[in-house]
């Protein structure tokens, strides 16, 4: 499938290497640097279809639950609602992401463990814990505001989660500066290590600076002891359901970013196959009109 | 190790010395944050004693983000950090050289700013050792981060817009350490509130100048 490529001679393509225009023994000659898309194996993909199908009915079901099974609390009445959701969030984004990330950082700096696998592991942990993060901020406050009156407090666990997004969005915006993939790994997860090492005295200064200013807010202390029955296996499930979630979203955002790693090596190599394509002789492959059908994966899947 | 910090803390203050960078634009321009502080916060003094203590730092934090661009900048040209790398000396040391040159100048911007908030803002200092100690590790605190992140982001183009946006939020509990002795000092009598302060820079400053010293030199490649 390759042939009308590799018959076109590149001269015009000076990035081509000059004794391949000659080499018709080298088949994938000027393609040879365009490599095959990475794909998952079948079992990688149906992995991720059973934990998305997984994924969605715990979630429907926490819903199901939590919106009409359980009663409403004797005191915060259908508020009590949100803690099926809540917690779960945090405990994603707080713990499970970021620990994901600072995890697979070190391991990528780890020289013998060193792999672009675990780079993409935590820009997609971040990326997922972003928007877990970014939930959890909204639920509290959508809590906040009837419980405590305002949208935000300068309470400890807040301001600590929002230093954390903080450092999460510039963990990403270091990432969209374009790099050599091992540079770009290797900056992100310094960076990545640096705050993993600050979030520790963050905590312990944010709760001392909290403590002095003001009194400990009260974080639905009244709850816990009053929990049981149908309430408790809601956010049990709740916590289950968002786990998978976020163990979806990872793998998905993973293969993405594999995918983009792929089109940033290949990009200009694509563009000028699709071009020398165009302009060369006439081929036996059937697309002559041109590179209207986007990126043409199915044609260097060869090389 | 020594030695090299020496010398390539020498070179950077003898380059300030010789431009007065630090001298005629951060020093200037921490005065002018000072003086915006003032008009945002009213003409009220007693607002301004009382929000001194987090102007000061805050003033401070954005002046560290210069000098830190400005140590970084001052390699940037003449395949300089190039040359510094093949000249043999010890990663460590470039570290250690680059961040004293910094905490240096940041110090001598202090005592400025210090004095500014004295006059501009009317603060009363009752405990001056308690200002003193916050302000040599606060700044030693600074220039460790500021350094790591000066070399991390020294090779790119986004460097002016990226680096306050990745080091503020690192430097956060120096703001709130260095504030909160600050208050102790002014309120005077009540150095135990302060300690517990001063405890927590110590570990911020020995945390990063153990991450600087040992990884220096690989973060100098992912320039």
């Amino acid at each position: 499938m390759t042939d009308d490529l590799a018959t076109v001679p590149p001269a015009g393509a000076d990035r081509a290497r000059p004794d391949d225009a000659a080499g018709s023994d080298d088949a994938a000659g000027p393609v040879a640097r365009v490599t095959a898309p990475p794909t998952p194996s079948a079992a990688a993909r149906t992995t991720e279809r059973v934990i998305g199908l997984l994924a969605l009915v715990g979630t429907a079901a926490t819903v199901w639950l939590g919106i009409w099974v359980t009663p409403p609390d004797k005191v915060q009445g259908d508020l009590v609602r949100l803690v099926y959701i809540h917690p779960g969030v945090a405990w994603v984004a707080l713990y499970l992401a970021f620990g994901l990330a600072a995890v697979s950082s070190l391991l990528y700096l780890w020289p013998r463990t060193r792999s672009l696998f675990w780079d993409r592991l935590a820009a997609a942990a971040v990326e997922v814990g972003v928007v877990f993060n970014v939930c959890t901020l909204v639920s509290g406050s959508i809590w906040g505001k009837p419980t405590w009156g305002v949208w935000w407090a300068w309470d400890a666990r807040l301001t600590s989660t929002a230093v954390l997004l903080v450092l999460f969005l510039g963990y990403l915006a270091l990432r969209r500066v374009p790099a050599e993939p091992e540079v770009r790994a290797r900056r992100s997860a310094f960076v990545a290590l640096f705050a993993a090492v600050d979030i520790p005295i963050i905590h312990f200064s944010v709760n001392w600076w909290n403590t002095l200013h003001q009194g400990a807010t009260v974080l639905n202390a009244n709850l816990s002891p009053t929990i049981h029955g149908s309430m408790a296996w809601t956010l049990l499930l709740g916590f289950v359901a968002l786990t998978l979630v976020f163990v979806w979203m990872l793998l998905v955002r993973y293969r993405i970013g594999a995918l983009e790693d792929w089109l940033a090596a290949n990009e200009l190599d694509l563009a000028l196959a699709e071009r020398q394509a165009e302009g060369g002789p006439p081929p036996a492959a059937p697309p002559g009109s041109g590179p209207v059908d986007g990126v043409p994966t199915d044609r260097v899947g060869v090389a | 190790m020594w030695r090299d910090a020496a010398l390539v803390a020498g070179k950077d203050l003898r380059i300030e010395g010789r431009s007065r960078v630090a001298l005629s634009q951060v020093a200037p321009f921490g005065i002018v944050a000072l003086v915006l502080f003032a008009f945002a916060l009213g003409p009220d003094r007693q607002i301004m004693a009382k929000g001194a203590p987090g102007l000061f730092w805050v003033a401070v934090l954005f002046c560290t983000v210069l000098a830190i661009q400005r140590s970084v900048s001052v390699e940037s040209s003449d395949g300089a950090r190039d040359g510094l790398r093949l000249s043999g000396i010890d990663p460590a040391g470039l570290y250690l050289g680059k961040a004293v040159a910094v905490a240096a100048q940041l110090v001598v911007l202090e005592a400025l700013l210090a004095v500014g908030v004295v006059l501009l803002y009317g603060a009363r200092i009752e405990v001056p050792w308690m200002i003193a100690a916050s302000c040599v590790l606060g700044t030693i605190g600074l220039a460790a981060t500021g350094t790591l992140y000066g070399a991390l982001s020294s090779g790119l183009r986004v460097r002016e817009t990226l680096l306050p946006f990745l080091l503020l939020p690192i430097a956060a509990p120096v703001l709130l350490a260095g504030t909160r002795i600050w208050q102790a000092a002014m309120a005077g009598g009540t150095p135990s509130a302060g300690s517990q302060w001063l405890k927590l820079l110590v570990v911020f400053d020995a945390v990063y100048l153990a991450i600087g010293v040992v990884l220096f030199g690989p973060i100098q490649e992912t320039a």
